[in-house]
């Protein structure tokens, strides 16, 4: 009988951080060099999160990380003319577009944008060179460090991401569309941090679209940190497109200041293992936040959006849509914490969680989670697990609409509840048209993108 | 156009239709009363495809074809239409949309291309001033949120989109002030034609003085136990039921 000794998911992990921690700060800037130390050791105390942990109890994070995957700590060297491999224009959006990847900035032109307008956006550590004023004032000062054990591990090894400033009183007409590509002939992990920060009363628009270009598994473990400032309005949007050997564990952090609103859509088109932390802030009285969310899977694919908002303060309006329809034997959770603490007076917050099962394996989990601590509030929620409309149904066949063609405008007509939300218009339209060609089960993938992503 | 031929039906086991036979020719309209729970929406239901209703027994012919073997939207493509007495809301999904798909499925059940979309809206409007339904309920989703007189409007607009060879009115008159009465009424007489043809399905005699039956039938107990002409409903009006329930 040999004897093996099992080195857990952990160990490995922090190994792998010490053998190649030369690497990761050389190619990195010294503000997020800063973080790293503390963030490694409450790795080492937190770990990955386990079944126990509640919040991960449909969503198995360890053997996740159990895989081979390479893991590069400088941008590899890919010779390709993002313009010959990848258009992903929306339509009349006419969008500034920002590109990483394999969780590298990859820089058109310059590694850092500033426009006329004062608006900055590029590579997150040429930032954390060139304006490190701003960037250490607001780098890892939103995220979770000490309760999320993906998050302290992205601290310490997050190199780059994309970075983004709208100056005080800037309104950004044309949204800026970031998109994330994953590209590689092995396996691979990539761990990235994105840093959007708005200042007083601006008003910006991002779009987030999430592309694999080659078929080799993927996982990426990515933050995102937001800072909203008084009275500014940002519109955030999130499309996951991703092949079936794709796992995302995707973090976003929200910070709103005084009167300030935030609309944030997270449309999970496609996807192997997908797992979306939404945290939402309401730190000071007068905030609105509305987070939607749309999810279509299929086969073995796998969903679990938990999000939570916290109304720190009085006077603040949170609605929550989150709709799924899961098909084959998919399976999703959703969990929608909602805390009102103490002197969060005047409170209003809403929530609910749709789904469609469209066969008897297809499974899915939910649980609303109010806490609240004030007595002054408007709160509900609502959470539904159903099966198609069948008189809706016959009443389209007696229309002389097929059957099929009845379940998917009902399908369609379900989602769109949470598409409508997208204020910006070719968006919405284009996200229309892609949940259509999902729903049809055709690649779901932008038309003149000559890549078959999934 | 229709022949029912000692049709019978049940539901769970329980057998609601008794043995119905009714013939229907172009041009004709036919008028089918009867107390509550007599069976009437059963038969439009059956006709229509519902499949929570089993056919026992009897035949329905419908231009040539057996109906029965038909889906129901194969129903509605060969030229059946039911407009429902509670009509479905249907969230999401627009009234252009749904009716788009509905045109143009019709249409390639007969072998026609699609409608352009700017031919296909034209459409839309005209159909829409000839039933007199607002303009802003075509821009909503599926009945959501329409009143009792609008949803059966709906029903009279998608009867002109679809301009169905046979149409069957289950009970389109509950539920509507005199005015919406009168507007619904006057968009199914616009809509008659020599070759199409109406079952009217009421308890009241008070539609019937808007839309003339040829035809008036008396179902009751599952069975057509009186058929006359339109002189049959006054009667009713005058008498109520109780002298069929009674066996005269």
């Amino acid at each position: 009988m040999s004897k093996t000794t099992t080195i857990s998911v952990k160990e490995e992990l922090v190994d792998l951080y010490l053998s190649n921690l030369d690497l990761i700060t050389d190619n990195s800037a010294p503000i997020l060099n800063s973080e790293r130390q503390a963030a490694i050791e409450n790795f080492n105390l937190l770990g990955l999160p386990d079944v126990k942990n509640e919040k991960y109890k449909y969503s198995k994070i360890e053997p996740l990380f159990t895989q081979d995957f390479e893991k590069y700590f400088a941008p590899k060297n890919i010779t390709f003319k993002v313009d010959d491999i990848f258009r992903c224009d929306i339509p009349e959006i006419g969008t500034e577009l920002a590109l990483i990847l394999n969780g590298f900035y990859l820089p058109k032109g310059n590694k850092i944008n500033k426009l006329d307008n004062g608006m900055i956006y590029g590579s997150l550590s040429e930032a954390a060179i060139k304006y490190p004023e701003i960037v250490s004032k607001h780098y890892n000062t939103v995220a979770d460090n000490t309760g999320e054990g993906l998050v302290a591990l992205n601290t310490a090894f997050v190199q780059d991401g994309i970075f983004i400033y709208v100056p005080k009183g800037v309104e950004i007409d044309r949204p800026l569309q970031i998109i994330n590509l994953l590209m590689s002939d092995e396996n691979l992990l990539v761990q990235y941090r994105n840093l959007i920060i708005l200042e007083e009363s601006s008003k910006a628009s991002v779009v987030v679209c999430d592309h694999t270009l080659s078929a080799q598994k993927f996982l990426s473990n990515v933050v995102t940190e937001i800072v909203v400032k008084p009275n500014a309005t940002l519109d955030f949007v999130k499309m996951q497109n991703e092949h079936n050997d794709c796992t995302q564990l995707s973090h976003v952090y929200i910070k709103q200041q005084k009167d300030s609103t935030v609309t944030t859509n997270t449309i999970s088109l496609h996807g192997g293992f997908i797992r979306n932390n939404l945290n939402a802030l309401l730190d000071d009285e007068g905030c609105e936040n509305n987070s939607y969310g749309l999810y279509l899977t299929d086969r073995t694919q796998h969903i679990d959006n938990y999000s939570f908002i916290d109304h720190a303060k009085p006077h603040c309006i949170s609605s929550e849509l989150f709709k799924g329809i899961l098909d084959d034997q998919a399976t999703g959770a959703f969990n929608g914490r909602i805390l009102v603490r103490k002197d969060a007076q005047q409170t209003q917050a809403f929530q609910a969680n749709n789904n469609l099962l469209l066969t008897a394996d297809a499974k899915m989990n939910t649980k609303p989670q109010l806490e609240i601590y004030a007595d002054d509030v408007k709160c509900s929620h609502g959470a539904t697990v159903g099966q198609l409309d069948m008189e809706a149904k016959f009443y389209m066949q007696t229309r002389g609409i097929g059957e099929k063609e009845a379940k998917l405008l009902l399908m369609f007509g379900f989602a769109h509840e949470v598409v409508k939300k997208i204020s910006i218009d070719p968006l919405r339209d284009r996200i229309d048209d892609l949940v259509n060609k999902r729903l049809r089960g055709e690649l779901s993938r932008c038309h003149n993108c000559p890549m078959h992503c999934c | 156009m229709l022949t029912i031929k000692n049709l019978h039906a049940s539901i769970n086991g329980k057998e609601i239709l008794k043995g119905i036979n009714l013939e229907i020719k172009e041009g004709e309209v036919h008028a089918i009363m009867g107390p509550n729970g007599s069976g009437k929406s059963t038969l439009a239901a059956v006709l229509a495809g519902r499949e929570i209703f089993e056919v026992t027994h009897g035949e329905i012919l419908f231009n040539g074809k057996n109906l029965l073997d038909l889906s129901p939207e194969d129903r509605s493509r060969e030229g059946l239409f039911l407009s429902f007495q509670y009509p479905i809301e249907i969230p999401g999904v627009s009234m252009v949309n749904f009716m788009k798909a509905a045109v143009n499925e019709q249409r390639k059940y007969r072998g026609v291309e699609p409608l352009s979309a700017s031919d296909f809206l034209k459409m839309m409007r005209e159909k829409k001033e000839l039933v007199e339904i607002d303009s802003a309920l075509t821009n909503r989703s599926v009945n959501e949120g329409f009143s009792g007189g609008e949803k059966k409007k709906n029903e009279i607009f998608q009867m002109a989109m679809l301009e169905p060879k046979l149409s069957i009115l289950d009970e389109t008159d509950s539920g509507l002030d005199i005015d919406a009465l009168r507007i619904v009424a006057n968009g199914v007489n616009k809509l008659k034609r020599p070759e199409n043809a109406s079952i009217v399905i009421t308890h009241y005699q008070r539609l019937l003085d808007y839309i003339v039956p040829d035809f008036v039938h008396i179902l009751y107990n599952g069975k057509i136990v009186k058929s006359a002409g339109k002189e049959l409903a006054l009667e009713l009006e005058e008498k109520g039921y109780d002298w069929i329930k009674n066996g005269e």
